[in-house]
C-alpha cells in the first residue's frame, strides 16, 4: 500500500497564485547504509515526480538518493482551468504510481 | 564562630540527606510532568504540530483505510467501531489494560490483535508492521489531546511492580537507569540533546532519526541499546509492564500521537 497526502485547494480564483503540497510514503533508501551484518542495503529511491495540471507539466522533480524518506514537496502555481490535478511519481524500478485531485476555479 | 561553621555543616547534611533520599523519590513523577515536546527544537515542533507536514499522518491515513477494509466473512473495524472510530475514542488514553478473558496485561497493540483473532477471524499483525503501526497510530490518534488515563488496576499490580523496577533498575555497559536521565535529570542536556521526562504520550511517534513511524517498544529498545543493554523483545511482558508503569506515570499529560521526535 502506498499513501501519498496531498494538499490542493478545492476553490480559486482565475490568475491566483495557489499552493500544492504533497507528502509520499516511500523510505528513499540511499543504497550508502549498511545492516547490522555489515550488508549493503539496496538503494530504492523515487526518482522522478510530476504534477500535471490543465494538461501542462507545471511542477517536475528529479529525486536523488539524498532526498530523506517520505518526501515532502510544496510547490506553486497559478489557477488557471477548474479541472484535475495529477500526480504521478516513479521509482527507480520503473514503477509508477498516480493521484489526483480537483480544483473548481472561478 | 561556631554558627560560621554550622551553616556549611548544615548545608552538606542537607544535600547528603537528599541524594540518599533521591532513590526512594525517583519513581515518583517528575513534576511539573510534562510531555516530550517542550524539549524539541522549534523547528520539529513546528513540524508535529502541522497535520499536513507532519509525516506520522502518513499512517493515519493508512490507518483510517485499513479500519474500513472488508475481507470475506471477516467484518471490518468500521462495522462495529463504526466509520470514523467514534467508538474508539478514548480508548488509547485508559491502555494498557487488563483483559478479562485472557487475565493478563494488553495494551493497544494487543488489543488491536485480539480483537483480529477473537472477532475478524484475521490473523494477528506482527509487532512493528507497517499494518500494526498504522491501525495504533490511526486509533491513539482518534484520542489526540486527550489526557492520559490509565488507572491503576489490583490485578495488574505486578505488572506494575515489574514496570517500576525495570524502570529504576541500573543496566548495560554504562549501568544507568531510566529514571538517572528521566527522572533525575530531566531538562538537561546530553550529547547536544535536551533529556525528556520519558513519557510516551506522543507515541507511536515518527522519529527523524529512524525516518519512519515506531511504536513505544521500539522506543524502549533504543534507550536499552543506548545504555549498552541488551534489548527485551517487542511487546514482550517486560516492555508491556514498563509501558504500563510509564503509562500511569505520565498521568494526564495529553496524547499527541503521532508525535514527531528526534
Amino acid at each position: 500500500m502506498v499513501t501519498i497526502r496531498l494538499s490542493v485547494p478545492e476553490t480559486a480564483t482565475a490568475g491566483d497564485i495557489i499552493e500544492i503540497k504533497a507528502l509520499i510514503q516511500h523510505p528513499m533508501e540511499s543504497g550508502f547504509r549498511r545492516g547490522s551484518r555489515g550488508e549493503v542495503i539496496a538503494r530504492d529511491i523515487i526518482t522522478r515526480f510530476e504534477c500535471i495540471y490543465g494538461g501542462e507539466t507545471v511542477f517536475a522533480a528529479n529525486f536523488f538518493p539524498a532526498v530523506s524518506a517520505n518526501p515532502f514537496l510544496s510547490f506553486h502555481t497559478r489557477a488557471t482551468t477548474s479541472g484535475t490535478l495529477r500526480f504521478r511519481w516513479t521509482d527507480q524500478n520503473g514503477q509508477t504510481w498516480e493521484d489526483t485531485a480537483e480544483i473548481a476555479v472561478t | 564562630m561556631k554558627a560560621w561553621l554550622a551553616l556549611p555543616l548544615l548545608c552538606w547534611l542537607a544535600a547528603c540527606a537528599r541524594s540518599e533520599t533521591s532513590h526512594d523519590f525517583a519513581v515518583e513523577r517528575p513534576e511539573p510532568a510534562v510531555s516530550g515536546t517542550t524539549f524539541l527544537t522549534p523547528e520539529t515542533q513546528a513540524l508535529q504540530e502541522d497535520d499536513f507536514a507532519n509525516p506520522g499522518y502518513l499512517w493515519v491515513d493508512r490507518g483510517a483505510a485499513l479500519f474500513l477494509a472488508t475481507m470475506p466473512d471477516s467484518p471490518s473495524c468500521a462495522s462495529c467501531h463504526g466509520e470514523d472510530g467514534g467508538g474508539l475514542i478514548g480508548a488509547a488514553a485508559i491502555h494498557p489494560k487488563w483483559d478479562e478473558i485472557d487475565s493478563k496485561l494488553v495494551n493497544l497493540e494487543g488489543r488491536i490483535n485480539e480483537c483480529r483473532t477473537r472477532r475478524q477471524h484475521r490473523d494477528a499483525l506482527d509487532y512493528e508492521s507497517d499494518d500494526l503501526l498504522a491501525l495504533t497510530t490511526y486509533i491513539t490518534n482518534l484520542s489526540k489531546e486527550m489526557p492520559l488515563s490509565v488507572e491503576p488496576d489490583p490485578r495488574a499490580k505486578a505488572a506494575l511492580e515489574i514496570g517500576k523496577a525495570y524502570f529504576n533498575t541500573r543496566r548495560g555497559q554504562f549501568n544507568l537507569s531510566c529514571s538517572n536521565c528521566h527522572t533525575e535529570n530531566w531538562g538537561q542536556t546530553l550529547r547536544g540533546d535536551t533529556i525528556s521526562q520519558g513519557h510516551g504520550n506522543a507515541f507511536p511517534a515518527y522519529r527523524l532519526e529512524w525516518q519512519s513511524i515506531g511504536s513505544l517498544h521500539r522506543r524502549f529498545q533504543d534507550c536499552d541499546t543506548g545504555v549498552r543493554a541488551q534489548p527485551h523483545a517487542l511487546g514482550s511482558e517486560t516492555y508491556l509492564a514498563l509501558e504500563y508503569y510509564l503509562a500511569i506515570r505520565g498521568a494526564n499529560i495529553p496524547i499527541e500521537a503521532p508525535g514527531v521526535r528526534r
